[in-house]
């Protein structure tokens, strides 16, 4: 790597690193231009900011949150059943992709039930869970659960499927049990299924999480979007739709960022 | 007699019908021989080194290892598959003591004995490497080590050079020949390449289109002494090699 560069490397090098700038750069440009637009039309009364806000009224309205104490009340309720969703998802969507995979049996009998419920839309079961379970984070956690739940097994269960025949024989001629052959082989070979199955569910959960607090909650950040909506201050509304917007994405690169460092780590991860 | 194999028959069912891949076969193997199974594209010969293996069961017909007969996978029998299968998540070192520690025999004395084979066939250094870091041919030697690493007395070979290109294989199946030959094991050999199997074993099995059938067995022991390379520069080698090829044109 020390020898000096070609001129052309050089001059690929250079053209490259412009292109990442000046990309950059128009993101930039489009998302000031945006914010800018949007408080100029509020300004100057071609839009009615009673309806759509403004971005200087929801930065307003996010320092009243803050220095109310609500806004990491509100956030910290909703990132924590996001984060109770997609870990109780996974965790349980492995265990039964286990089940099905040690007993294929059950596999095929489970299979056509859970096509089925796979297609279903997980929010009508809503009003059930809380008719069940009672108006409160346990009726939302079993929203995001429902939202991911199945999602996962079908995904873990098809990465388990997925693992080379050759390295299963390779396992029983070693002699090995079917745990062994899931402990050893089935499971690491299926770590960067894992991982994108985490990256799903946190998507899901925070539909799962919003749609349950829409309907139940007396906190979170569905419950600030419903009850601005209802009391009519779009302020509110489009303030936690920013936050909601910062919280999902900083969650979600929180996970890409754990599985690159796994990746790393790992090495050779299939 | 090392491995016995009696009557051995083998019928694939499935909803379309039946197939047969394997009829009436019996032969049997002395300790310390390495014999190879060739035979046309589809006649059965891996199916028969997998029901050797124990990892499936004959139609009918017993196999018998040490005059005892087969069930199952027996720790006696080592198998060496296509591909190294070598796992990419774990080193060297954790690759060619998978199978100890699937056995729990990862103790001091067996760890050494991996060592010493690892040393002894040039491979000590990448014990810490993983598996990509490796050619080819270094990653089929380690696939064996693997092997040998439980202690089997008989490897089974599933066509373990057809992943590799020709220069690599011959100089792989140069090394494989002369590790079997210096650790003492019998050794089965499944492959489709002729000149493969006259270079490598004692005894050469011609298995006829499918069903599987033995045609005829081969002696090689005027070259049991001579290494892989040099059979193949050895007077009658092309008559060895003819005389196999004959066999196989009669099958259609």
């Amino acid at each position: 790597m020390a020898e000096s560069l070609s001129a052309e490397r050089a001059a690929y090098l250079k053209s490259r690193a412009r292109r990442k700038t000046w990309v950059l750069l128009m993101q930039i440009v489009l998302l000031a231009s945006v914010i800018l637009l949007w408080e100029l039309a509020a300004r100057r009364r071609w839009i009615d900011p009673f309806i759509t806000s403004s971005p200087s009224r929801i930065f307003r309205t996010l320092t009243n949150l803050h220095a109310s104490g609500d806004l990491f009340r509100h956030l910290g309720v909703s990132c924590v059943e996001t984060v109770a969703g997609f870990a109780l998802g996974t965790l349980a969507g492995t265990a039964i992709a286990v089940l099905l995979w040690w007993f294929p049996t059950l596999s095929r009998v489970l299979q056509p039930y859970l096509v089925v419920l796979n297609s279903l839309p997980k929010t009508a079961l809503g009003p059930i869970f809380i008719v069940w379970i009672g108006a409160g984070p346990a009726a939302i956690i079993a929203m995001t659960l429902a939202i991911s739940l199945i999602v996962t097994i079908l995904e873990v269960y098809n990465g388990f499927l997925a693992v080379d025949p050759g390295k299963i024989n390779l396992m029983k001629t070693l002699g090995a049990g079917r745990g062994q052959t899931l402990f050893k082989l089935v499971m690491p070979a299926n770590a960067a299924t894992f991982l994108s199955a985490v990256k799903v569910n946190v998507g899901l959960s925070w539909v799962g999480v919003i749609m349950g607090e829409f309907l139940v909650s007396r906190a979170g950040l569905g419950y600030l979007i419903v009850y601005g909506s209802q009391v009519f201050k779009m302020d509110l509304v489009m303030a936690t739709v920013v936050l909601l917007l910062i919280a999902a994405t900083a969650m979600y690169q929180g996970v890409a960022m754990l599985e690159k460092a796994i990746k790393k780590h790992v090495g050779g991860i299939a | 007699m090392i491995v016995e194999i009696e009557g051995v028959r083998k019928v694939y069912q499935s909803p379309d019908g039946e197939i047969g891949a394997l009829q009436d076969i019996s032969f049997s193997i002395e300790e310390g021989e390495f014999i190879s199974i060739v035979g046309p594209s589809g006649c059965g010969k891996s199916t028969l080194l997998s029901i050797i293996a124990g990892l499936e069961k004959p139609s009918a017909g017993v196999i018998r290892v040490d005059g005892e007969k087969s069930r199952g996978v027996n720790p006696k029998i080592g198998y060496m598959p296509q591909k190294d299968e070598l796992f990419p998540w774990r080193t060297i070192w954790q690759n060619v003591t998978l199978g100890l520690e699937v056995h729990r025999q990862m103790d001091q004395e067996h760890q050494a004995f991996v060592r010493r084979l690892l040393a002894r066939y040039g491979l000590a250094q990448f014990m810490d490497c993983v598996p990509s870091q490796l050619s080819g041919g270094m990653r089929q030697r380690c696939a064996l080590i693997r092997t040998l690493a439980t202690g089997p007395r008989i490897l089974l070979l599933d066509e373990p050079f057809s992943a590799l290109d020709y220069q690599t294989r011959l100089s792989v199946a140069g090394d494989i020949h002369r590790i079997i030959r210096q650790e003492g094991k019998t050794a089965i050999l499944v492959t489709h390449d002729i000149s493969e199997a006259v270079s490598m074993s004692d005894r050469v099995a011609v298995l006829s289109a499918r069903p599987g059938k033995l045609k005829c067995i081969q002696d090689l022991s005027e070259l049991h002494a001579l290494s892989p390379m040099r059979r193949r520069e050895h007077a009658h080698f092309h008559r060895y090699f003819n005389d196999i090829w004959k066999e196989l044109e009669l099958c259609g």
